[in-house]
């Protein structure tokens, strides 16, 4: 069975986003002015092989803490779904 | 006594290096490709800086899977001396061999530069031949430099005496105007807690000629042969 597992990985809450600081400026400068924030982050899209979602999700979770996310600074999220 | 130049694929300051610890220090230096696992009897191994698999998903985060980084493990475990400079020191925080995250700049640009730097701790093996608070004028060149710990950590490491240079003025004022990327408590080089590994941002290999208009990279580079020459001094004597 094929799983498609979606993680995007963002700054935690206090560390510093320069690119997000820069977007939301370009963004008040084509007259967005009612922004307030604007986070960047990482999207991944992981086409795996398991033989449960349950699999697939516990690999994927694992990718995330081994690879995908520095813990220090980032934290993670996913969703795991069948893969047609 | 040997120094070991790591080359990962996107290193681009193995050659400076190399050349400072050779040509200038008159040093035996040899290079070590990241898919060998022999360090080749090395007492010093030196991450350089560059952009180590182009920087790809995080910098350094690819690099620490290299072969050669298991055996520079192996090597600190057995007490060597590893020193990473710039990405070098991205590579030992994704490793683990130091605590701690290096993010973008605070003002988001790439900055090279000669800056200022404190010693705050001269009795490490990469700073013996510095007085204690004496100021080093080492250039820095780098996106990622801005040093992240939470405080309460960095507490601990200040205490015991883990951050070795900290970005200052030309008289070793430690502050927010001498601060180049907005790293936290103008940290700009940290050692681990028996002191056998140093990262540090700035590029001593950079400052080590009068022609490149400093030579105070020289000390941090002789101070670990000193270190080194005495350690074997006495091993000899017990």
């Amino acid at each position: 069975m094929k799983y498609c597992g979606k993680v995007v990985v963002t700054l935690k809450p206090g560390v510093f986003d320069p690119q997000g600081m820069t977007i939301k400026n370009a963004l008040h400068t084509l007259s967005y002015q009612e922004v307030e924030e604007v986070e960047t982050g990482k999207y991944f899209r992981i086409i795996l092989k398991a033989v449960t979602k349950e699999e697939a999700e516990r690999r994927v979770q694992e990718m995330c803490e081994r690879l995908l996310a520095n813990p220090v600074i980032e934290r993670y999220t996913f969703e795991v779904e069948e893969f047609r | 006594m040997r120094f070991g130049v790591v080359v990962f694929p996107g290193s681009n300051c193995d050659y400076d290096c190399f050349y400072a610890l050779r040509d200038v220090l008159g040093q035996d230096v040899v290079f070590l490709w990241h898919k060998n696992t022999d360090l080749q009897g090395c007492d010093c191994i030196i991450l350089p800086g560059g952009f180590s698999y182009g920087d790809y998903l995080r910098t350094g985060a690819i690099a620490r899977f290299s072969p050669i980084m298991e055996a520079v493990r192996d090597f600190v475990l057995q007490g060597g001396l590893v020193l990473g400079i710039c990405n070098g020191f991205q590579i030992l925080l994704e490793s683990g061999l130091l605590p701690g995250a290096l993010l973008p700049n605070r003002n988001g640009r790439f900055i090279c530069r000669y800056v200022y730097l404190r010693v705050e701790n001269a009795n490490t093996p990469f700073t013996c031949l510095c007085t204690p608070g004496e100021i080093l004028r080492i250039p820095i060149a780098h996106y990622q430099g801005n040093f992240f710990l939470p405080q309460d950590e960095l507490g601990i490491l200040t205490e015991r005496g883990q951050v070795v240079f900290r970005y200052c003025g030309p008289q070793g004022e430690v502050s927010e105007a001498y601060n180049p990327n907005g790293s936290v408590g103008n940290v700009a080089g940290i050692a681990s807690s028996d002191f056998r590994v140093m990262g540090m941002m700035p590029h001593p290999e950079r400052a080590c000629e009068e022609i490149l208009g400093s030579v105070d990279g020289r000390k941090i580079f002789l101070s670990i042969v000193a270190w080194l020459e005495e350690k074997r001094y006495a091993g000899c004597g017990s």
